[in-house]
């Protein structure tokens, strides 16, 4: 069957501005989203541009705005969209100035952010020699959600904090310094906890779920931001 | 012409897989370290790795690194060195409980101990059952490690160059002196000279049709060490996993066997009883991709095509979501089945390599089929050849080999090299023939498509030199390959700018896997035996007194690959019949 997309181009090196292109493609329901912009790259337009790697959904490249959402193109399927009209293509909703070339954004502020929470784990006391550091089923149960994030922004980008304020540490930042603050095995939460504890931090996250519906991997982010609001709370107050 | 930047580091490492981080985290205690890499760090294909990393911790049941040892060299047919094979079993315990330092979320047992499960090759007492060996963190066992390793470079202040592409390696005399790499973003070359290169690329999965293997994964590291002159090794094995699935060719973990899955025909028949009567469906990855084939052209595939069923349902619905979450989850995506409740289609799906650059125990890339070295350039990971593998590699031993041999690398340049290194003068106009082959490129109007003839060689190379090889089908895929790589000078690629220009990316990668598949495919035609993955139909036996040696491959003067030979380091374990 024939279908459409109808991508949002820029290429900062030739356009002034951004313009909508229409691709007609041979496609079936089952082609992932990144199968019909392959399409329309090998056989269409060489220049389009988008990043992706692996294809099924744990490298985090592909991340881009599809019919108004935020999804992995790797994994939405053309079945997964209305694709009887034109499937709307566009770069995450970053600040345009982030926008790089079609849908591909410049990620070094999501990064920035992510590490100014000190993604690593803090421990200065010696592990024990030869085995693990103790931790029960139940302690790493309480981290195991957190850990699946694979860093495609893609809740960042859909909160509107975020767009609010760029400089909003945002929720995939947020919830990476979860993932450690939970950790029965880290010692470094006071040091995150107080990172957060500012102006562009956790409190500015006011529980719009967007990140949730955004999230690819289902994690219910607003969640682990509230256990941390909680910990915050009761840490200060 | 374009501009040329010059950056310096002591070590480069290009790469930023777990065998690249974790030898850069190494290097980094004592030396400036950068890591490039095409893809952003935490993309690197690591993160694909589903099922597990084994030791022999014994923390489930009893268990020994010379068991280890003992599945891993009969797992490689007998063509993995025994001396390496020795350091990767006794070291993974010591390896594994260093990553759960550096913090990685591994599954617990109820004692709060790393919890271990069976995976496919792995037994006790030198095969006589399936043991519990793999430790895991459900079925992103690879995403975790990859992330963690990520996490101690960022606080041991590694230098991280996102998107950059290497394109050449630097080499005066025996000595590699740096690099050329560009950045993808802005389009700029860039000289990197560097006391040590540590390359640590992956592997080329996409040189076939169906695989696991990320868009990434186009065989740079090994091309780019092959055109530096250098010898690849084993070029001929190819692992092809059993449970890619059916079409696509994503992976699903041999931990869903591990667990408890099995694979069933077209009649029900759960078909590994009869091909390994001992351990069934853990049988290792050449053997169940065969038997597969095997029922398949014997008229046993699932709706009479190329795929069979792996069933989880018996396993109930509480293992498959907290076991096996990943897989539940893109299966249902990708084909809108529940694996609680209905069988997987799967087919055999071009996986790892278990060849390429060849490297002696602490990572050195050799410079011939002897004992020579090249100063300054070191190897580790799916790229490198140490050789643990073999012919055919076991489930979970991809990741031990990044832990155990990227840390090698690591600390044989912390201890042993840097010190005593100079920054050894470039080449002159170091870059300038590179720079010259990709403006070739970019400015081609011959018309040729980058994809068209890229899809042509994974069909090749799927159809001639697979799961299945016979004399004439190697040689109508080597014809193939030729011919195409003569199209090849005539493609075209449309986007002329610097930024972001993957369409010339591509056509490059392509040049690269046109040249790699001609060395595998001439590689596989030239070894007359059976062993491992390398299955010859005209020759299914495996034959010691020939070919218990490994190929090493060098470009001749006229381009075309030139073989010699090596032999294997035999040590504990004498070649046996390999029966499961």
């Amino acid at each position: 069957m024939k279908i459409t997309l109808k991508i949002k181009k820029y290429n900062p090196e030739k356009d002034t501005d951004f313009y909508w292109r229409e691709f007609e493609i041979e496609a079936e329901e089952t082609d992932r989203i990144m199968d019909v912009l392959h399409k329309a790259r090998w056989y269409q337009d060489g220049t389009l541009a988008f990043r992706r790697s692996c294809g099924h959904g744990i490298c985090g490249s592909c991340a881009m705005l599809i019919n108004g959402e935020n999804r992995l193109a790797c994994m939405t399927l053309v079945s997964d969209v209305n694709y009887k009209k034109p499937i709307r293509i566009e770069a995450l909703p970053a600040p345009t100035e982030h926008i790089q070339k079609d849908m591909a954004i410049d990620q070094t502020s999501f990064f920035d952010k992510y590490q100014s929470i000190k993604p690593w784990l803090i421990n200065d006391e010696p592990p024990p020699q030869h085995r693990e550091r103790p931790q029960s089923a139940e302690e790493q149960a309480l981290i195991d959600e957190s850990t699946q994030c694979i860093l495609c922004g893609a809740c960042t980008y859909s909160c509107p904090s975020t767009w609010a304020d760029p400089e909003y540490l945002g929720p995939a930042a947020m919830l990476k310094a979860y993932r450690f603050i939970f950790d029965s095995r880290d010692r470094g939460a006071q040091e995150r906890l107080a990172i957060l504890d500012s102006k562009q931090g956790l409190f500015k996250c006011y529980t719009i779920f967007n990140c949730v519906h955004a999230c690819p991997k289902e994690i219910n982010i607003t969640w682990h931001l509230g256990e941390l609001k909680k910990r915050l709370a009761q840490e200060k107050y | 012409m374009a501009t040329v930047n010059v950056v310096q580091h002591d070590v480069i490492v290009v790469g930023s897989g777990v065998a690249g981080l974790r030898a850069a985290f190494e290097a980094a205690q004592v030396s400036d370290v950068a890591v490039i890499n095409k893809i952003y760090p935490t993309r690197a294909h690591t993160g694909t790795a589903q099922g597990g990393i084994s030791a022999a911790l014994g923390n489930e049941e009893d268990d020994n690194w010379e068991w280890h040892m003992f599945d891993t060299v009969k797992g490689s047919d007998y063509l993995g060195d025994q001396d390496a094979i020795e350091v990767l079993a006794k070291d993974a315990p010591r390896a594994i409980i260093e990553l759960e330092h550096f913090g990685v979320p591994f599954n617990r047992t109820p004692e709060g101990r790393l919890a271990q499960r069976q995976f496919g090759g792995h037994t006790k007492e030198f095969g006589k059952a399936p043991v519990k060996r793999a430790c895991y963190s459900a079925d992103r066992t690879g995403h975790v490690m990859l992330h963690t390793m990520y996490e101690q470079c960022l606080k041991h202040n590694v230098r991280f160059y996102p998107e950059y592409q290497m394109l050449k390696l630097l080499k005066r005399d025996n000595k590699v002196v740096g690099l050329v790499a560009v950045d993808f973003q802005t389009g700029e070359y860039y000289v990197m000279h560097a006391k040590a290169v540590v390359i640590a690329t992956g592997g080329y999965g996409k040189m076939f049709r169906t695989t696991s293997n990320a868009y990434s994964y186009t065989g740079d590291g090994m091309a780019i060490t092959y055109k530096a002159g250098l010898p690849l090794e084993d070029m001929e094995f190819v692992q092809f996993h059993p449970t890619g699935l059916f079409p696509l060719g994503v992976l699903i973990t041999e931990a869903s066997r591990g667990e408890g899955g099995i694979l069933t025909n077209a009649d029900g028949e759960r078909f590994m009883e009869r091909y390994a009567p001992t351990i069934k469906d853990l049988a290792p990855r050449d053997i169940v991709s065969r038997s597969i084939y095997f029922e398949v052209r014997d008229g046993k595939g699932v709706n009479n095509k190329n795929y069979v069923n792996l069933e989880l349902m018996h396993l109930g619905r509480e293992v498959v979501e907290k076991k096996l979450p990943e897989i539940a989850s893109f299966v249902r995506t990708f084909l809108g089945i529940d694996p609680a409740l209905k069988p997987i289609p799967v087919t055999p799906t071009a996986h790892y390599a278990m060849g390429g650059i060849p490297t002696d125990i602490n990572g050195r890339v050799r410079s011939d089929s002897g004992d020579g070295i090249v100063e300054g350039l070191y190897s580790a990971g799916e790229v490198a050849c140490v050789s643990v593998h073999g012919a055919n590699r076991l489930g979970t031993n991809s990741l031990v080999d990044l832990v155990v041999y990227g840390r090698r690398v690591g600390k044989h340049i912390a201890e042993e090299y840097i010190r005593h290194a100079e920054f050894a003068p470039l080449p002159d106009d170091p870059a300038g023939d590179i720079l010259n082959e990709l403006e070739t490129i970019r400015n081609r109007t011959g018309g040729e498509r980058i994809a068209v003839l890229r899809e042509a060689m994974q069909d090749a190379m799927m159809d001639h030199v697979s799961v299945f090889r016979t004399d004439a089908g190697i040689k109508e895929g080597i014809e193939k390959i030729r011919k195409l790589q003569e199209r090849f000078k005539n493609i075209s690629v449309e986007d002329r700018g610097a930024k972001l220009n993957q369409d010339l990316l591509d056509a490059w990668e392509l040049g690269n896997m046109l040249m790699l598949s001609e060395v595998l495919a001439k590689a596989a035609l030239q070894r007359t035996e059976s062993r491992g993955a390398h299955y010859r139909e005209d020759f299914p036996e495996r034959d010691d007194d020939q070919w218990l040696k490994h190929t090493f491959t060098h470009m001749g003067d006229d381009g075309r690959p030139v073989f010699s030979f090596r032999p294997v380091t035999l040590g504990r374990f004498e070649p046996k019949p390999r029966t499961y």
